[in-house]
């Protein structure tokens, strides 16, 4: 569990157990049986706003098509009833467990995909489930009755009772969906949907995370849908696969927030009604009106509070709680004993990778020694980012060798890379606004692999180190820029690396701020930390780097100490042009 | 040569069917192009992901369908010019609907209000367009009912015979979709010369191309914009009245063609009109090609296997280099 999160799960359990109690009770109150059926289906649909919550608000991988786990569940329970006679007690499972097969071969080509080319692809996946079963002549499906065994079969003659049922299967997705965000697998989502690559970089498998994530979302949608099929005793493909379908996923959650795990309650407690009501009221003078409704819903949703209701309330009228400040006991974790100081740690030859024509990255040698710091400086369009991008995975390169302490470099993912010990940042920073500093360090720490306990202690120990430890519960919405930079530099460091890779850190900053970060780097040197580091700040360069490497178009133009280089010819003539040169010469 | 044995016959229906479903696919596909076109210009140039695509070409077929039947303005053309006249004139009308949705909603979420911003904006452009098409899905619904429409055209009914060609084969070409394939080449050319040439088109493209920089070259960026979403929106429309002349419609049509859209789009390449074009054609010709060994109901869920094979593999497209950059 992460830091701080038992009084939070504690409230949300109260919260839960008070709003089942209040919903029940109200239920026993409503005696029209149109409404009754109402009161089932805001749960049904609260539970599969929850399950494209995981997916989609914490990880940020926008489903189109969630209809097809839903319709899965509903036609496994429909199939199963009818052609085994298995009861749906046992036939919701079951299709989860279908739903968790469909979303691993669903999510193995899909997640290769990013952005709107996946949301498009998902958006297919229901729709060619929808056409193969009204081929194969599944259109109306009715679910048997039993009259002589009916609670064994999920059949109550009081309506009631499926509201009961659909209470409970809302509690246990919302239990799940707590579970999630206060454990590394929500802070995870999160850090992939704030910034993949970053994500990456920090150790975190995305592929992984999302593909886990997809799998829950796909068998809490299938247990929907299972109950849903139950619940309206006919099942056809248009309803439970249809567009509508999907979209009452999206709607009821970015309605209701989030990212937030009341965002579907709140969406569907205000939506569901609203729309079954109008439905029943207009539907036959105006039969698209439910459509009608969730269209305007989103809309104005979108434009006036993007992130939903619960979070424009809760920014409005609650402050969240203080952090509880951070325990000084924590044992300082296991430093990593620094390499013996000046024996080579990065050892990088011939390294090279083209675009087309253009040799960004051409024939690059240089080392890193144990404990000093390599400022790499160089026009725009060097190939500085670039050679980052080579070292830490993300690019492949065309030719060379990168070795970390003997280890090879290359080849490996993004956050293999991290693990063998390489922290990175980037030059335009990304943070979770809403959540405390601390979890914006801890994904550092787990992505390095660490447990609970211990990733808490390195996070701390991190901020120790850039001496901002007394902002730990500061949420980073409210950082100044300075503060963001160190508290990057941070989650690098809470993954315990041997080397950081620093993409422009001094960006943007001022002299002063300049001068802070600076001591920190020198203190972070003095306690053996190997540093590269790109900057364009000359001044902050010579203070800090031990030596230069400088590049230009792709190629090592000289390396040495910064007071050689900033002399060599070439480098100047790099910079500032031959004219400049001549002038100077004459 | 031609005896009992009734294998030559077999030879016959088969080549006869191959050349028949060539030329559909042929006729067809140039309208797909068209309608291709249309989203080529708001996603593939513009970037913005409309996701309403498929409700625009809805509508199209519906403006077309009043302007023409019952006591249309247009009815006095008659059956045989009316329908295409239709078409092209719901280009106009999508034009300024297309507008005023960009003006008002889609400006909002897209162009450069978003450059920069989380993943350029994408999320907000598919909830709000989202919540557009399920808007027009189901008003349409409303306003138009359930009943399937056709813009009736005794054109439809009848072929251009060409052949036989081989024994009895013999190819027909519905009149109807002949002349809507040319008016959909016509239409699509016009577009790519007033792109290419006009001082309107340049702006339009260096507007769409890098917002930021067409600013400062003192091009009225949201107004370009606004006029390349409405151009988008017109050329889809113009396509979806041509169909209306030999399909027949409801206010859910757009669902399948908004997917047949972006495979061609996304297969033709991003950012190329003609390349949309193409896309779009091929698009139509493998779906009508398909129609020789698979049933009609599994001829959509083709067009869905064929899209995600092509965003899988191809994701830069058939004809066009990639354009998303990690």
């Amino acid at each position: 569990m992460r830091y701080g999160s038992a009084p939070r799960l504690k409230r949300d359990l109260t919260a839960l157990g008070i709003v089942a109690a209040a919903y029940l009770a109200a239920t026993t109150l409503v005696t029209n049986s149109y409404y009754q059926l109402i009161m089932t289906l805001v749960p049904i649909w609260a539970v599969f706003g929850v399950s494209w919550n995981i997916l989609s608000g914490y990880g940020g991988q926008l489903s189109f098509g969630h209809a097809a786990f839903f319709g899965i569940g509903a036609y496994t329970v429909t199939l199963a009833l009818v052609y085994w006679n298995l009861t749906p007690w046992l036939g919701i499972p079951l299709g989860m467990i279908v739903a968790a097969v469909a979303a691993v071969l669903i999510g193995i080509p899909t997640f290769r995909l990013r952005g709107h080319y996946f949301a498009l692809s998902m958006l297919a996946y229901p729709l060619a489930i929808l056409y193969f079963l009204q081929y194969f002549g599944f259109q109306e499906m009715s679910l048997p009755m039993h009259r002589e065994n009916p609670v064994a079969f999920l059949e109550f003659t009081e309506p009631r009772w499926y509201t009961v049922v659909a209470v409970g299967v809302l509690a246990v997705g919302l239990f799940f969906s707590m579970l999630i965000e206060n454990s590394r697998f929500g802070l995870a989502l999160l850090a992939v949907r704030q910034n993949e690559l970053a994500a990456e970089a920090a150790g975190i498998n995305s592929r992984l995370w999302k593909m886990r994530a997809l799998v829950v979302s796909g068998m809490i949608a299938a247990a929907a849908g299972g109950f849903y099929a139950c619940v309206l005793l006919v099942v056809t493909p248009e309803s439970v696969f249809g567009m509508l379908v999907s979209a009452q996923a999206v709607v009821v959650t970015l309605f209701g927030g989030v990212a937030a795990i009341w965002g579907p309650v709140i969406g569907a407690a205000i939506l569901v009604p609203l729309a079954e009501s109008l439905n029943a009221e207009l539907g036959n003078i105006l039969p698209g009106i439910q459509g009608v409704v969730y269209g305007v819903a989103i809309i104005a949703i979108m434009l006036a509070s993007p992130d939903g209701l619960f979070w424009t309330l809760r920014d409005r009228f609650f402050k969240p709680k203080p952090f509880a400040p951070l325990p000084h006991d924590l044992p300082a974790p296991a430093a990593i004993a620094p390499a013996d100081a000046g024996k080579p740690l990065l050892q990088v030859a011939g390294l090279s990778r083209s675009f087309g024509g253009l040799r960004a990255v051409n024939d690059v040698t240089f080392e890193v020694k144990s404990g000093e710091i390599l400022g790499i400086i160089g026009p725009n369009g060097a190939g500085k980012t670039t050679l980052f991008n080579l070292l830490n995975g993300v690019l492949s390169a065309d030719t060379g060798t990168a070795t970390l302490a003997g280890r090879s470099m290359l080849g490996q993912k993004v956050h293999q890379v991290c693990r063998m010990g390489v922290g990175r940042t980037f030059q335009v920073v990304r943070s979770f606004p809403r959540l405390p500093l601390l979890d914006n360090v801890i994904v550092g720490a787990y992505g390095a692999g660490l447990s609970d306990s211990d990733a808490i202690a390195a996070a701390a120990h991190a901020l120790r180190r850039v001496g901002m430890a007394d902002l730990a519960g500061v949420a980073a919405g409210q950082l100044t820029n300075k503060q963001l930079r160190l508290m990057e530099l941070a989650r690098a460091l809470a993954g315990n690396p041997r080397i950081l890779l620093l993409d422009e850190t001094l960006a943007g900053l001022g002299r002063e701020e300049c001068d802070d970060v600076l001591s920190v780097l020198e203190r972070l040197r003095t306690e053996g930390m190997t540093v590269v580091i790109i900057e364009h700040t000359m001044h902050a360069m010579m203070r800090i780097a031990d030596r230069f490497l400088v590049l230009d178009h792709g190629r090592v133009l000289a390396t040495g100490l910064p007071r050689d280089v900033v002399e060599d010819r070439t480098v100047i003539e790099a910079y500032l042009g031959k004219k400049w040169l001549a002038k100077q010469d004459a | 040569m031609r005896g009992g044995t009734g294998k030559p016959v077999d030879l016959e229906v088969l080549i006869e069917n191959v050349l028949n479903a060539v030329a559909a696919g042929l006729t067809i596909g140039c309208i797909y192009g068209l309608m291709c076109i249309g989203l080529g210009l708001i996603f593939g140039i513009m970037r913005i992901v409309n996701f309403a695509q498929g409700e625009l070409l809805m509508l199209g077929m519906f403006t077309s369908l009043y302007l023409v039947t019952g006591g249309g303005v247009l009815a006095f053309l008659g059956p045989y010019i009316g329908p295409f006249v239709g078409a092209l004139l719901a280009g106009p009308i999508i034009f300024a609907g297309g507008a005023l949705l960009h003006k008002f909603l889609i400006a909002r979420v897209s162009g450069l209000r978003t450059t920069g911003t989380l993943d350029e904006g994408h999320f907000g452009q598919l909830i709000v367009t989202l919540g557009i098409s399920l808007i027009l899905q189901n008003g349409g619904l409303i306003v138009f009912g359930s009943t399937p429409m056709t813009v009736r055209t005794p054109l439809s009914s009848k072929a251009l015979e060409i052949g036989p060609l081989y024994g009895d084969a013999t190819v027909f070409l519905n009149k109807a979709r002949l002349i809507a394939c040319g008016v959909a080449i016509v239409t699509a050319v016009v577009l790519y010369l007033l792109l290419e040439y006009t001082r309107l088109g340049k702006s339009l493209r260096a507007a769409a191309d890098n917002p930021t920089a067409a600013t400062y070259m003192g091009i009225n960026v949201d107004k370009a914009y606004r006029v390349a979403f409405g151009l988008g929106s017109a050329i889809t429309a113009i396509a979806g009245g041509l169909m209306a002349t030999y399909l027949s419609f409801g206010p859910f049509v757009g669902i399948d063609y908004v997917i047949i859209m972006y495979s061609g789009v996304v297969l033709g390449g991003m950012g190329s009109i003609l390349g949309a074009f193409w896309g779009g054609l091929t698009v139509g010709f493998v779906q009508q090609c398909s129609a020789l060994f698979l049933p009609p109901q599994l001829q959509n869920a083709a067009i869905f296997v064929v899209f995600l094979m092509i965003v899988l593999l191809r994701p830069q497209g058939l004809f066009g280099r990639s354009a998303e950059r990690a």
